[in-house]
């Protein structure tokens, strides 16, 4: 099988110990909660962190009261009632039924990003010559590129970027509060805006919001996303008082499309009105050639997708389409 | 076959299978399961070139790192190896040339794996970079560097053509000739449980080997051939493979590396392959680029065929010479054609060798006969099934080819597909979107002819007896899943008129077990279960003639059933068996029996005829339900029809599972499954590696994305076979994915002439359709291949006697003078 690296395992019981840990052991300490992306990624030595600090032992990033702490499970965020419909039909929607009972949801918000050229493990990464992103010095989805492309495969982040939710830091000088958008850099490689000895605690959602998230990959049963869009609307009467719209896997960070979501305000969910939104939306999709299935493919049907979560909203039945793309119907 | 009795007890009944409770329980122990004391373990180096020489390897670091025992390399192997004996070309660990990213060049053994895996960094191997052969275009351009010294010509590896009648002349007289392209990627089995093995030396000193193998007996000639060891020093036991599907049928270079380890260091030595490992293994599916011409009657009967086919063979032989031949051979099984011409090329290039994968070779050639069938029947406005029905082959035929068709159920099985799908009811019926397909197949009942030429049986059997009325079946047939050792037990046990509790089965073993060939070509059921059934019927006529007199009748009026043996004509007395048996060993000595099978020999006498001949071929129909998105090219697949024809269950639950089993993997290469590769900017990097060797990004449908399977299994037993029993562990998987395709076209008019059927070429398609373009997406040219003249041999309504024909040599003397 492959064999982990040799690392020094810690177990704080408080969010200020595993702080002190990480401002002790530098960067060559890392954070570990559910180990579903982490562990994985050291056998194939894309992380070979000397010191792992687990999160488990945590209790108070298992908090669900007002705000979600991020050493919930998914499994528990989708069973918890109050969470909304964006949170829930992306967290259920996570790998698989085992690794959302071992993932959580401050995991999946820092999820590594992903690429077919980094993704595989150490020999066979040898045997391009590295990339980029890990010891190489060449992109090879766009050899041009001096940046790292790989892919923010989060499905939580879009969906609480929609939903205009707020992340809690916690690092040795206190506490910040930052938009879960600006937790991300457009970058493969830093992709974080997290520091080294921060601690992301909680997950603050308002609760005004009614929302979904559309999932593309090729296998209902898992897969990471290929396009993920959410989609979040206040209504006044059938029309529409406020929206936010945010993508996932087509960049390097999830992001909000602001433009689309200033073209619904003030109008009704009529089929034209949903077709030019989502041509909005389809248009800042830029997917590149590193994940799976056909590139131009994922690029041509952004719209669908946004538009399928749309209709969704308007209060469409959607059920069908849900069931033959994703085999998921939200419960 | 005894004639007093006709009701079977055992044979056609549901039953859990014999190894079932083990392996739910968890009891079962596979290769990785197995440890020994002072057990060592091995990791192997594997190239990182595609295509390399391999200047010099420096190990001395990796010996000196602690906990290493040994360090092997090519130079201790200096014998090759290769599961045919025309391609011998594979050494455990290569010698001077690396043809394969992940080729192994070097073997560590230390106390622990984490220390192997540390020591291989520390192995220096210096490489000299060759040019990659990237697929068989290119192998065919670029003769030089040649991967192999052997050969037809530059990377050329097997060329052959055979030609059964005159079909130009065929083609020429048909009232249209359909001329298509098709393209089927390569894919690889994906079985559960990754390669693993334990070598050992046992208490005499002699090799052990423990290994997940479906062919225990070619590994044991194998072994020899390299370790230079006596066959009679070595023993192999398959352990139960957890799933097979032709990738445990080539030895494997870790299976000498473990061997060599143990007799060298005397200690056990064990190597568990990485699911990567396993990718860079393979033996898998052919990436097959084919050209078909057929002609046909305005009434729709079918002329003749000339099929041509260029197979990517990956870097090394390993069943590439047979599965050259099957990319041609069973293609005229199913249909008449009255003249066949099929051509066909392995390149070798430099990714895993290709081999043998369920359906070994005929089903990339299925797939475009099944679509072409449909264009044609769509061209003649006719139901595809009513054209199929009209071309079908008849029980006792022969081909154009020389093949003997024996039983066939593919008319009934045909009949009764479209009955429980509704054909007639929704082709060209359902809404827009939606669409049914049908397709049909066949496979073999076991290969005629043994990999490497004897006149030896193909199939042993020992049954022992003894005073408890425990049954004891011997046989190296390998349970891979598939369910052998329960068909083994169920024969043994309905012919001795026990049930299978009684009977225990011990196979896989060439220490202890008569020889049987191995797990390949859906041979099993057929070839060990008739060497089951001699030798049961043999010790059956042992325990008749010792208790008939005590029963008052004659021994073939003795029946034996359920636990009883008594006269047939007074059923109310009798005995038990264990006291049958009791009387029998006082009278006769210990009881024991073998049984032996061969398999007929083919009516083909030229040369190549060996190849397709099988005692039994099983047939197939399948009707693939599919929906599509006309937006995104989405395929949603609801449900799928399969009807078998069988010739006999003998347990419907496993006969069914290897059904739905077959109809998962066919579903999955349909929708998703590649084998494939990328060559980055030739520029920057030589790299040429497979894309995505893992269990995550290899996408293959999971048990959740299956859709409802709804099987009819045909039965009308085959006198060849064993209670009539034929094959079903492959013949189910082949119409699938013709099926979809054709499902596909009746839902949006579009044809996919390749596999897999993907979403974008869908889409791809519907676009080009929308813009008045030919709405399909496939290969749209094929290359100049250097075809030899053909070997040509007259079929047998056209005067032919089996053997190759003169008039091949005058066609060609005819050719030199224009």
């Amino acid at each position: 099988m492959l064999r982990l690296p040799w690392f020094e395992y810690r177990s704080p019981r408080s969010v200020a110990e595993a702080v002190k840990i990480l401002a002790g052991e530098g960067p060559q300490a890392m954070l570990v909660a559910g180990g579903t992306d982490l562990l994985p990624n050291m056998k194939r030595r894309h992380q070979s962190p000397k010191v792992l600090v687990s999160l488990r032992a945590v209790d108070e990033l298992r908090k669900l009261n007002g705000s979600y702490g991020a050493g919930l499970t998914l499994a528990e965020v989708v069973a918890h009632p109050g969470t909304p419909g964006a949170l829930r039909h992306a967290a259920a929607q996570v790998a698989t039924a085992q690794i959302r009972n071992m993932g959580t949801l401050g995991g999946n918000l820092c999820l590594d990003t992903r690429c077919t050229y980094y993704n595989q493990t150490e020999e066979w990464r040898k045997a391009i010559d590295y990339c980029l992103k890990k010891d190489g010095s060449v992109c090879w989805v766009a050899t041009a590129s001096k940046r790292c492309v790989a892919v923010s495969s989060t499905d939580t982040a879009p969906a609480l970027i929609a939903l205009d939710a707020k992340v809690t830091l916690v690092g040795p000088g206190g506490e910040r509060e930052i938009p879960v958008e600006s937790l991300y850099n457009n970058d493969g490689i830093d992709y974080l805006s997290r520091k080294p000895d921060e601690v992301l605690s909680a997950i603050v959602i308002p609760s005004s919001w009614k929302s979904v998230y559309w999932k593309l990959r090729r296998r209902g049963s898992f897969d990471f996303p290929l396009l993920g869009v959410a989609a979040a609307l206040k209504m006044d009467g059938d029309v529409v008082a406020d929206a936010r719209i945010a993508l996932g896997a087509v960049a390097s960070r999830p992001f909000r499309i602001e433009k689309a979501g200033e073209f619904l305000k003030g109008k009704r969910l009529t089929d034209e009105v949903i077709a030019e939104a989502a041509t909005l939306v389809a248009n800042r999709a830029k997917p590149m050639d590193n994940t799976d299935m056909d590139l131009y493919w994922r690029k041509e049907v952004a719209d669908d997708f946004a538009g399928y979560a749309l209709k969704e909203l308007r209060g469409d039945d959607m059920g069908a389409i849900r069931l033959r793309t994703a085999r998921y119907l939200p419960g | 076959m005894n004639e007093t009795k006709k009701r079977l007890d055992v044979i056609g009944k549901p039953r859990r299978r014999v190894d079932g409770r083990a392996k739910v329980t968890g009891q079962l122990r596979f290769a990785d399961d197995l440890a020994l004391p002072r057990m060592l373990h091995a990791k192997l180096l594997r190239s990182p070139h595609p295509h390399a020489i391999v200047e010099s390897v420096d190990a001395e670091k990796a010996r000196r790192h602690p906990g290493v025992k040994l360090v092997l390399t090519g130079q201790d192997f200096p014998v090759p190896f290769g599961i045919m004996p025309v391609s011998v070309d594979e050494y455990p660990l290569a010698r001077e040339r690396v043809r394969y990213v992940g080729d192994p060049v070097a073997a560590v053994i230390a106390s622990d794996e984490q220390s192997a895996v540390e020591a291989l960094a520390l192995i220096e191997v210096r490489y000299k970079a060759l040019r990659p052969v990237c697929g068989p275009q290119d192998g065919l351009e670029h003769p030089e560097p040649r991967i192999h010294d052997y050969g037809e010509q530059g990377n050329i590896h097997r060329n052959q053509a055979y030609e059964f009648g005159d079909v130009d002349e065929a083609l020429r007289n048909a009232d249209f000739v359909a001329e298509d392209l098709f393209f089927y990627e390569g894919n690889t089995h994906l079985p559960m449980e990754q390669q693993a093995s334990l070598a050992f030396l046992d208490q005499d000193g002699k090799l052990q080997i423990s290994s997940s193998t479906q062919n225990p007996h070619y590994l044991h000639r194998q072994l020899s051939r390299v370790l230079q060891v006596p066959e009679s020093r070595i023993r192999v036991v398959a352990t139960p493979n957890g799933g097979g599907f032709g990738g445990k049928c080539d030895p494997g270079g870790h299976e000498f590396v473990v061997s060599k380890a143990a007799l060298v260091l005397g200690r056990p030595v064990k190597i568990g392959l990485t699911r990567e490992e396993v990718f860079y293994v393979h033996r898998g599916r052919h990436p097959v680029l084919m050209k078909m011409k057929t002609g046909v009657t305005k009434e729709g009967k079918l002329t003749g065929m000339h099929l041509q086919t260029l197979l990517d063979g990956g870097g090394y032989g390993s069943h590439g010479p047979a599965s050259t031949f099957y990319t041609g051979v069973l293609t005229p099984v199913t249909y008449h054609y009255p003249r066949f011409k099929f051509e066909a090329c392995r390149v070798f290039t430099n990714k895993p060798a290709c081999g043998p994968k369920r359906g070994h070779g005929t089903p990339q050639p299925r797939f475009g006969q099944e679509v072409q069938l449909d264009k044609i029947a769509e061209r003649l406005g006719m139901d595809p099934l009513e054209l199929r029905l009209k071309n079908l082959t008849k029980a006792g035929d022969l081909t154009a080819s020389w093949l003997r068709v024996g039983s066939t159920g593919l008319e009934d099985c045909l009949r009764k597909v479209a009955e429980i799908s509704d054909w007639k009811g929704k082709r060209g019926k359902l809404p827009q979107g939606r669409g049914v397909g049908l397709a049909c197949s066949t496979y073999m009942s076991g290969a005629g002819v043994a990999i490497y030429w004897n006149k030896m049986p193909h199939s042993g059997v020992q049954v022992l007896l003894d005073r408890s009325g425990t049954v004891v079946v011997y046989c190296g047939a390998t349970e891979i899943g598939q369910g052998s050792d329960d068909v083994l037990a169920a024969i043994v046990a309905e012919t001795l008129g026990v049930d299978t509790g009684s009977v225990r089965v011990v196979t896989g073993d060439t220490g202890i077990t008569p020889v049987d060939l191995g797990s390949y070509s859906s041979r099993v059921t057929i070839m060990a279960g008739n060497a089951a059934v001699q030798a049961a019927e043999r010790l059956r006529a042992s325990l008749a003639a010792a208790v008939c007199e005590t029963l008052g009748t004659l021994p073939d009026r003795v029946v034996f059933s359920q636990g009883k043996v008594f006269a047939a004509d007074n059923t109310g007395a009798g005995m038990s068996f264990v006291e049958a048996v009791t009387m029998a060993e006082a009278q006769l000595g210990t009881l024991s029996a073998v049984g032996s099978y061969s398999p007929p020999k083919p009516p083909g006498r030229y040369k190549g005829a060996g190849v397709g001949p099988s005692p039994a071929y099983s047939f197939s129909a399948c009707v693939v339900e599919a929906e599509v998105d006309e937006r995104t090219g989405w395929i949603h697949v609801p449900k799928i029809w399969m009807a078998h024809d069988i010739g006999r269950a003998l347990n419907p639950v496993l006969a069914r599972g290897q059904v739905i089993g077959g109809v998962y993997m066919g579903l999955s290469e349909a929708l998703m499954e590649e084998q494939s590769f990328r060559r980055l900017p030739e520029k920057l990097s030589g790299a040429l590696v497979h894309r995505a060797p893992s269990m995550l990004d290899y996408k293959s449908l999971t048990a959740l994305d299956m859709p409802e399977v709804e099987v009819a299994l045909i039965e009308d037993p085959d006198p060849n076979c064993p209670y009539g029993a034929k094959e079903v562990g492959q013949g189910p998987l082949l119409p699938v994915m013709p099926a979809l395709a054709n499902a596909i076209f009746d839902a949006v008019g579009v044809r996919i002439d390749e596999i897999p059927i993907t979403p974008d070429k869908v889409l791809r398609a519907l676009e080009a359709k929308a813009e008045g373009k030919a709405p399909r997406v496939g290969p749209d040219s094929y290359p100049s291949v250097p075809y030899p003249e053909p070997t040509f041999v007259l079929p047998p309504w056209e005067g032919g006697d089996g053997n190759e024909s003169r008039k091949g040599g005058e066609k060609r003397a005819a050719a030199a003078v224009v």
